[in-house]
């Protein structure tokens, strides 16, 4: 299989960037977009040229890390994926493919595809947590949780931090990000009692970041690798006006 | 020389009287103590957070963008406890001989049975950590079943138990720096340990941004690092998991137990081409429902779908009537091969077998296996393009987990004083072969519960925030400098992809499932031949900053040294025991021979000098469970 990719290079964070054009034959139509990119670099490298820097870890679609957009696809074109688990097999024979980072004023680019999202770690911390220590849990089964509340929390927890949502947003907003993280811990009753400062502060943390203000265009949800529902933006502003 | 610090008493008491008379520091003098915790994964973030909480001074470090990234997130199937919900005869007894059974007699006793103990109060933990568990209608949290027992005893989130339970340790861990005492240091690899009189005092640390190497200063290390399958290039781990950090400890002084331990997981995918880079796992409970099998002609052709029930063996069920597709990894993952070796592999590389739900799904409905198993039917999906409700899954073995880490006591530190080694990197309670869904537990026990008070014990007989000579510092800091200038100087023409991809493959081949003497021999030398070729042929593009391939050239330098260890370690070791298999010493039936008398012991290696080590030998002793021929059937 022949691809022409057309790939942004950027060498430091404040480095002026472009896309640069690598025509690639022998590729396996199996092969995954890191894949690629490895076959690329290996290449590069052999050629004396500096590789394109990017980051990917499990390859499985649950870390969160490898995220680039594809042909304006934030993370794939494929629905409900990641950009490792996007395979040569979804493009043509011949294909000219552009590859380059998520965008946002929050996520800022560090070199080629890398992207600082520690933005998200920041949001986190204002309170995106049960107040728990170590030692201070009850038995298990003294808290209960009914099927449908533990399922609905799975499937707002199932977050994986990859930050499509912001970089699909024209806003570049955090919403589901954020709403998934509130949504998740208010649902169950041991995170009920901290929701107040939580979706203040989180709320508040994300415009500190930079982080657009939600239009409610609903194009996060279409990206979000884990099919998380903007129902959960709702969630978090029906929790913020109570509070 | 081996202390192994196993309090006396009773082994169900033991703990309890290590906590009751451990030493304390006072809430107000903690605060004067620093620790190093390095990787975030389940056991690092879980000990980081719980330190801080305490009042102790954290520093973390991880070369993830987040901590959020560690490979603990990629667990899926589940986490064990002893909590007895289903009625089903589980108790922390059970729990315990289970797993030292599963292990194959070669772990501690007195381990195992504190991180059966300490189950319980995970559970309860992660619950109140906002973890969402699966539930039944009523309530009440459900269970399932995994390999090697006959209870129900694991819980899970749907197929992202390890995902959600990383995210209460994450979180926990951002609590604490936003709150406590932890200072999180992303982007940065630990280079070195630094030993002052045979105590880790802190760290070499790169930052990977910068490529600034500083010495990070601490009263004590903890090292979370996770496992080095990674070694055998394909793998069901992440990109970046590697044994750097505990290796560099063992090059310090810190002994290394049964490396050769390595975990063989039986529902890997298969390899499909020659351009992969990982192999995908998927969870150990498709084994509920999943049967396993292969055509019983050689080289059949035909389709899963064309291949009449009387001409498919299902192998495990065959084999081991009692636990069918339930039996345990290394036995799974051995019946797997001898299938593939023996011409009755499938799919197009002919290197698989196949996973079939088409009697499950006639039975509970498609509706059932979705709602268990939906998310990695899909996942299947993505990866393979084939849809496993229609015709059955292909898996195959692939290197997993790590059984072998660094030596540590009952403490759970080091012979380095002030070393603790957590998780999936110290060698502790699987023996030699790990139980499914102990994994998490372990990492969770190990970091929430244990290594909180071995460490404070520790910690209060030091006195706080001594400073390092300067002339020690600025030495480690050149050695390290130097260490990575001439790995760019070599300018060959390989690059250390390709040193890791040949090293993986000779390991496979030769130190994987199946082992044997003059094989081995074989692997030593062209290892050696590996390891000379790497300082002659490597490639590393220029650069400091953000340089991807100078990260893993370290990384695969360091590999190319313990895969030596790895297989020194499998030729001195002359019996079967769970996940190693010698050729030369198997039953009439083909199962793994232990030799008792002679091979009772956990190797616990010594660092002489580059490519030379010693062997020490911690006898096992077996007090409380009586030694028997491990059977399934």
């Amino acid at each position: 299989m022949k691809l022409t990719l057309q790939v942004w290079r950027q060498a430091s964070a404040k480095a002026k960037g472009g896309f640069e054009k690598y025509a690639l034959e022998g590729l396996d139509e199996n092969m995954s977009v890191p894949e690629m990119l490895d076959f690329l670099n290996e290449k590069l490298i052999k050629e004396g040229k500096d590789p394109v820097a990017f980051e990917s870890d499990c390859r499985e679609g649950i870390c969160g890390q490898c995220g680039i957009a594809i042909n304006g696809h934030v993370q794939s074109p494929e629905k409900r994926a990641t950009t490792c688990q996007t395979h040569l097999r979804s493009f043509r024979d011949g294909d000219e493919i552009h590859l380059e980072p998520f965008r946002a004023a929050a996520f800022p680019i560090k070199k080629d595809l890398c992207i600082d999202r520690t933005a998200l770690d920041r949001i986190i911390s204002k309170g995106g947590f049960i107040g728990v220590n170590t030692g201070q849990a009850p038995e298990a089964n003294s808290i209960l949780i009914g099927h449908e509340t533990a399922e609905a929390a799975f499937d707002a927890a199932a977050c994986i931090g990859c930050g499509a949502c912001v970089a699909v947003c024209k806003n570049a907003s955090a919403a589901l990000f954020t709403g998934a993280k509130i949504s998740h811990l208010s649902m169950l009753p041991q995170g009920k009692l901290e929701s107040k400062t939580r979706v203040q502060q989180m709320v508040a943390q994300m415009d500190e970041e930079g982080f657009g203000s939600c239009t409610f265009t609903g194009a996060c949800e279409k990206v979000c690798p884990q099919g998380i529902s903007v129902a959960h933006i709702v969630t978090m502003n029906r929790e913020f006006w109570k509070s | 020389m081996i202390a192994t610090k196993i309090p006396n008493g009773p082994i169900q008491e033991k703990w309890t009287q290590y906590k009751a008379t451990s030493k304390l520091i006072n809430p107000a003098n903690r605060r004067k103590y620093k620790v190093i915790v390095v990787g975030t994964g389940l056991a690092g973030s879980s000990c980081a957070a719980s330190l801080s909480e305490l009042g102790f001074q954290v520093d973390v470090f991880t070369f993830h963008e987040s901590p959020r990234r560690a490979h603990s997130v990629a667990a899926q199937g589940g986490i064990n406890a002893a909590k007895d919900y289903k009625n089903d005869g589980d108790s922390i007894w059970r729990m315990f001989y289970d797993t030292v059974k599963g292990g194959d007699f070669r772990s501690r006793e007195a381990n195992v049975y504190r991180m059966a103990e300490c189950s319980l109060a995970l559970i309860d933990q992660a619950v109140a950590q906002g973890v969402p568990f699966a539930r039944e209608y009523s309530g009440y949290l459900s269970n399932r079943s995994f390999g090697g027992v006959q209870v129900s005893r694991t819980f899970y989130a749907r197929g992202q138990t390890g995902q959600q339970l990383l995210q209460g340790a994450y979180q926990a861990l951002i609590r604490q720096s936003a709150v406590g005492n932890v200072s999180l240091h992303t982007r940065y690899e630990m280079m070195d340990l630094v030993v002052v009189e045979n105590k880790a005092k802190g760290i070499v640390a790169r930052n990977l941004d910068t490529g600034e190497i500083s010495i990070q200063e601490a009263d004590a290390v903890v090292l979370a690092t996770g496992g080095y399958g990674k070694i055998y290039y394909l793998s069901t781990l992440a990109m970046n998991c590697n044994a750097s950090a505990i290796w560099r400890a063992h090059k310090r002084g810190a002994h290394f137990a049964a490396p050769s331990w390595t975990q063989f997981h039986p529902t890997s995918l298969p390899q499909m081409g020659d351009y992969q880079s990982k192999l995908t796992l998927m969870s150990e409970s498709l084994r509920n429902d999943g049967r396993i099998w292969v055509p019983k002609k050689e080289h059949d052709p035909r389709a899963p779908k064309d291949i009449p029930e009387e001409e498919r063996d299902y192998y495990l069920e065959r084999k081991y009537p009692s636990y069918g597709n339930l039996a345990p990894r290394d036995i799974s993952s051995r019946a797997a091969k001898e299938q593939i070796d023996s011409n009755h592999g499938v799919g197009p590389m002919k290197n698989a077998v196949y996973l079939d739900f088409k009697d499950a799904i006639a039975r509970d409905g498609k509706a059932a296996i979705e709602k268990r198993y939906g998310n990695l039917f899909d996942m299947y999906k993505k990866i393979t393009g084939m849809n496993a409700y229609e015709q059955p899954m292909l898996i195959s073995p692939a290197a997993h987990f790590s059984m072998g880490g660094l030596w540590v006591d009952y403490e759970l530190m080091s012979n380095v004083q002030g070393l603790f080694v957590l998780g999936e990197a110290n060698f502790a309670d699987h023996g030699a072969n790990r139980l499914g869904a102990n994994s998490l537990l372990q990492a969770c026990v190990d970091g929430y519960f244990i290594s909180t008070h071995t460490i404070m014990n520790y910690l209060a007989g030091e006195t706080p925030n001594v400073k390092i000579d300067q002339a020690i510092v600025s030495n480690l800091k050149k050695e390290t400098e130097n260490r990575l200038a001439k790995l760019l100087a070599i300018k060959g023409n390989k690059t250390a992809e390709e040193f890791h991809k040949e090293l993986g493959i000779l390991l496979y081949t030769k130190c994987g499932l199946i082992r044997e003497k003059p094989i081995l021999l074989e692997a030593k030398s062209q290892i050696l031949a590996l390891q000379k070729s790497f300082y002659k042929d490597l490639l590393v593009p220029e650069g400091q900053q953000i340089n991807f391939e100078l990260e893993k050239a370290a990384r695969v330098e360091d590999y190319l040294e313990l895969a030596l260890l790895i297989v020194e370690d499998a030729l001195q070791r002359e019996e079967s025991c769970g996940a190693h298999f010698r050729k030369e010493y198997q039953t009439t039936e083909g199962e793994a021979k232990r030799n008792d008398e002679e091979y009772q012991y956990v190797s616990v290696w010594e660092s002489i000098e580059k490519n030379v080590f010693k062997l020490h030998k911690e006898q096992l002793e077996f007090e409380y469970i009586k030694v028997s021929e491990r059977s399934y059937k």
